[in-house]
């Protein structure tokens, strides 16, 4: 399959394919935090992680628009504002759904499955009665456009780096939130043991609710810089949630580092296998290799050494 | 002689004081399965209680429902004159009551200042007290490893340091002695004794060993199928009589 192409042909593909693998890896990563904190906090699988994004991706088609209509001087700036509404609309949605919801169904992972799944369905007719069924498009600012050319045959685009900016942001953000302040202390000990964690003084329901709310905060700002590499329509959540449980899954619970291992070598692995084969071809490769290194090390690429 | 019924001749508390502790025909039941069947109990200020009695033989369910883990059936338990028996662990712990489980639970992927610092989250404080560290010398040594990698008597003082961090007036302590070596224990009856002496606090702690039971409590009572019944002051213990409860 390399035939074809000479050796700076090769080089090339691969670093351009790999930087749009970096743009994938930044939405994955950002899907695969909320998801996992949740996950790993509340054994919470919640099936509608995907239309949360695509709230926030709405919330970003709807700022664009009106940026465009009312406020024509600040639209270069319009992304910022649709990135902070994405998280609060998002994360808002997520505490309703939490309080409304998720809360009577602790202990019954079995049914928050078909209850998030059964979300996820209403959340989807819910935008095609909204919005359409049409997809829709972002206008990006002037300032976004175009790409840099690094050298003759290689180019990378802005609004991909200011993806992968936002995202590195955010996760530092994360991290420093779960691991240097009371608040991930907290959260720690919640996931660690729930009932022992009420009974040192911890409001663990107060922290159920924060925490699945950031988790789909965090959903709907990947939603916002999901508009730059695709179309938003009612169902396209429902192709990255799949990819992301993966991600998840392999990456080890509850391990933040491996998490974001994973989303690269999925999301690199991907993009640069579908340039030279089919997409779902490029697909079945990743899931057979996720599949022989999850046999081989069943607890997920990065665990915690320590005694339970 | 010996004093078999409940109704046994040792005044709770003294008159004049307010009880710390108080629970009252406390019933207590995972789903339709009773438990306790009517427990009551005062505990004075800086008064050590042990509870003694067999595996299954509702400790450890006294315990639980004591901080709102298993859910009160009837009956009501005070804590220094505010009653807590509808109200969450957490709002309990803000309370007054502080807890070390059977097993030590402790919060293991986190480090031991970590593990102290959650206990602080009703006090606002952010600083762990100095005389925890004190207290306990090997957790300051050890503060940055995670609470998983401690031996099971380092994990003992941590769990206890965890509780003593929300600065409780009473402090329940669920067979602290389990899995532990014989000079620890010890160490640990002295370290209960220290600990009532400085704060001032109440201490109930349930056990099996009668000898540790004997060196720190000021009272053993017995609980047999989710009653209490026998009760003497360490005084006047009939220690027979209380071994013949616990063997099998």
């Amino acid at each position: 399959m390399f035939g074809d192409y000479s050796l700076a042909d090769l080089s090339s593909i691969f670093v351009m394919q790999g930087f749009a693998g970096l743009i994938l890896f930044s939405v994955y990563v950002l899907m695969a935090l909320g998801l996992a904190i949740i996950f790993g906090q509340m054994g919470v699988i919640n099936m509608a992680h995907g239309e949360f994004m695509i709230l926030g991706a709405y919330v970003t088609y709807l700022c664009s628009t009106f940026f465009q209509t009312y406020l024509p001087s600040l639209f270069g700036a319009y992304f910022f504002v649709a990135m902070a509404l994405a998280f609060l609309a998002s994360g808002a949605m997520g505490m309703l759904v939490e309080w409304a919801l998720i809360r009577h169904l602790y202990k019954r992972p079995l049914d928050t499955l078909l209850a998030t799944w059964g979300l996820s369905l209403i959340l989807q007719q819910a935008y095609r009665t909204i919005f359409g069924p049409r997809e829709v498009g972002v206008e990006l600012p002037s300032w976004m456009m175009g790409s840099i050319p690094v050298t003759d045959s290689i180019e990378v685009q802005i609004n991909g780096l200011f993806v992968i900016a936002v995202t590195t942001v955010i996760t530092v953000g994360v991290a420093v939130l779960m691991y240097r302040s009371r608040f991930g202390a907290q959260i720690r000990a919640v996931m660690s043991n729930r009932p022992m964690a009420g009974a040192v003084g911890i409001d663990t329901e107060k922290v159920d609710r924060t925490t699945f709310g950031l988790g789909c905060g965090i959903a709907g700002i990947a939603g916002s810089a999901f508009t730059m590499i695709g179309s938003t329509g009612p169902t396209s959540g429902q192709l990255y949630i799949v990819d992301t449980f993966l991600i998840v899954v392999f990456g080890g619970a509850a391990s933040l580092l491996g998490t974001i291992a994973s989303a690269f070598s999925i999301s690199q692995t991907q993009s640069t296998l579908e340039f030279f084969l089919s997409g779902s071809m490029a697909k079945v490769l990743t899931l057979l290799a996720v599949v022989g290194i999850l046999m081989l090390r069943p607890q997920g690429l990065f665990t915690l050494k320590v005694r339970r | 002689m010996l004093q078999t019924s409940p109704s046994s001749l040792v005044p709770p508390v003294m008159p004049g004081t307010q009880a710390m502790l108080s629970i009252s025909d406390l019933h207590s039941a995972y789903g339709q399965s009773e438990v306790l069947h009517g427990i009551d109990l005062d505990v004075a200020p800086g008064e050590i209680v042990a509870v003694m009695g067999r595996n299954g033989m509702g400790k450890t369910t006294l315990m639980k429902t004591l901080m709102g883990i298993v859910p009160t059936k009837s009956g009501t338990i005070t804590v220094d004159g505010t009653e807590v028996t509808t109200l969450k662990s957490h709002a309990r712990v803000a309370n007054g009551l502080a807890y070390v489980p059977q097993g030590r639970m402790i919060f293991s992927t986190m480090t031991v200042q970590e593990n102290i610092e959650t206990g602080l989250t009703v006090t606002g404080s952010r600083k762990v007290p100095q005389d925890l560290y004190t207290m306990f010398p090997v957790l300051l040594e050890m503060k940055g490893r995670r609470g998983g990698n401690l031996s099971g008597g380092q994990q003992q003082q941590l769990a206890i340091a965890r509780a003593l961090a929300s600065n409780p007036k009473v402090l329940l302590l669920d067979e602290p002695t389990e899995g532990i070596q014989p000079s620890i224990i010890r160490e640990m009856g002295r370290t209960l004794k220290k600990i009532r002496d400085e704060r001032g606090l109440s201490i109930v702690v349930s056990e099996q060993v009668l000898s540790f039971a004997m060196d720190v409590a000021d009272r053993v009572l017995v609980i047999e199928n989710g009653s209490i019944v026998h009760e003497s002051l360490r005084a006047d213990i009939d220690e027979a009589q209380v071994a013949r409860f616990l063997s099998v």
